[in-house]
């Protein structure tokens, strides 16, 4: 008889589903349509095969992350789970370097001190102090790079950015999370077109996917387009401009919202230049990163301009240094 | 078989969800009591209503539909956009070339939450 493990209990199945398995047993799993369609029973598999049918209608990338559906889950073999949002683990790393990108923005590389898995766009949680943390996307490649590299902006009074910038030195031991989000390149389907759009900080995770497609062959297209209000607000151009002209699949454009253009800066935002220049998505795959009302824009705009509505990838939080009301733990 | 087994059950939903979504969102009678929230979750749903329409699974009560759209209604939701709605969804499954007798039912399903949505 198959058997549901979790927080240290193991269950019979009994033919039922996860969800009422453990429900039965007293926990409380969050739940509501109990048919396959809300996902408010979200829960991860830890160890063991979860059934194909528990993971319909799910984003690649959910899958990936073992995620499935509870109500729909009748195991077929052990299975350990969990819940999707459960606590999550710190892990202990060192500064490697600390690089500046701009004025404005760091490059902070971070070496963690046991193994660390992780895909190109992820985010990781980094404490300042047991109490203090923020999320910070992941640009590094965990098959291009030794170390995890987060872009951290200067937030005019920002605790953690503000200790980062003026504290932090190469060799300081700092605590993270493990890595998470559904914001990642998911090989397969690599003829498959990608728009990646960012602002801001928001690069960073664009930037890892970026390199993750191009290191795994992606044979589609891959457009990228980075804005900020003016060109201050931009980094890294040189190496993006550098890796578009080694590789004819990609396209980079920075964009300038605001003020007089500039050579090289192709003016407006990132979301206009690119429906300008793509003006029918169908088919293609898309990344958002950034500002808040930048990404549920661009979310609507894509989707209008044919991109599947499990094909945009946006994660619910926000790169450093903007402020928020839905992510908990930054400013 | 049932409707939904008809139509081709979740695969069918699938199929039909986002180009729903999409006329829904370009249709200027009714896209402003959709446009203002978290797209995301509007489109799961979408996919309970198409779910609910096309005789699938669900466990939708009239009291829920009540609830969930009474904020609408006191927006001004009426009778004119529901059939909007009703609409849209017919036209989508037009373009899944749903042959007609299939579309008359689940228009037939949708008509039964009238008066639940528009809170009468």
């Amino acid at each position: 008889m198959p058997r549901v493990i979790f927080r240290g209990s193991t269950y019979e199945a009994g033919g039922q589903s996860v969800l009422d398995c453990l429900t039965d047993q007293g926990h409380a799993v969050p739940s509501a349509c109990r048919a396959g369609v809300c996902q408010s029973c979200l829960m991860r598999a830890v160890r063991g095969a979860v059934p194909e049918q528990a993971q319909r209608g799910m984003t690649p990338t959910m899958v990936a992350r073992n995620l499935f559906l509870a109500c729909q889950c009748f195991p077929t073999q052990d299975l350990e789970v969990a819940l999707a949002d459960d606590v999550i683990q710190r892990i202990e790393a060192k500064v490697a370097a600390i690089e500046t990108l701009s004025d404005e923005i760091r490059a902070v590389h971070i070496r963690p001190t046991a193994p660390f898995e992780y895909r190109a766009g992820q985010f990781v949680r980094l404490f300042m102090d047991p109490r203090t943390s923020r999320n910070y996307s992941l640009a590094s490649v965990p098959l291009l790079d030794d170390d995890l590299m987060m872009h951290v902006r200067r937030v005019p009074g920002g605790q953690v950015s503000g200790w980062i910038f003026n504290r932090m030195k190469p060799g300081d031991t700092v605590t993270i999370s493990e890595a998470f989000g559904d914001c990642f390149y998911v090989p397969g389907r690599s003829e498959q077109n990608l728009l990646l759009l960012g602002t801001g900080c928001g690069l960073a995770p664009l930037f890892g996917i970026v390199r993750d497609a191009l290191n795994r062959g992606h044979r589609g297209r891959i457009h990228l387009y980075h804005g900020s209000r003016d060109a201050c607000g931009l980094y890294l151009v040189e190496k993006l401009a550098g890796l578009a002209a080694m590789h004819p699949s990609l396209r980079y454009r920075p964009c300038i919202s605001e003020g007089p253009s500039a050579d090289g800066f192709w003016a407006g935002t990132p979301l206009q230049v690119a429906l300008d220049e793509n003006p029918d998505l169908s088919g293609w795959r898309v990344y958002l990163c950034g500002n808040p009302q930048m990404v549920e824009a661009a979310r609507m705009q894509t989707f209008l301009a044919g991109a599947g509505s499990s094909e945009i990838f946006a994660d619910p939080f926000l790169p450093s240094g903007t402020a928020s009301t839905s992510a908990p733990n930054l400013q | 078989m049932g409707l939904y087994e008809d139509l081709g059950g979740a695969a069918a939903v699938d199929a039909a969800v986002d180009i729903f979504y999409r006329k829904v969102l370009k249709d200027d009678r009714i896209n402003r009591f959709f446009a203002s929230v978290d797209m995301a979750k509007q489109a799961a749903k979408q996919k309970m209503f198409l779910t609910m329409a096309f005789g699938g699974p669900n466990n939708y009560t009239g009291l829920d539909m009540r609830k969930g759209h009474a904020h609408l209604v006191k927006r001004g939701l009426n009778d004119s956009h529901f059939d909007a709605v009703v609409e849209d969804l017919g036209a989508t499954l037009k373009e899944l070339k749903v042959p007609d007798h299939l579309i008359a039912k689940v228009a037939a399903i949708a008509e039964t939450t009238r008066n639940d949505v528009l809170g009468k």
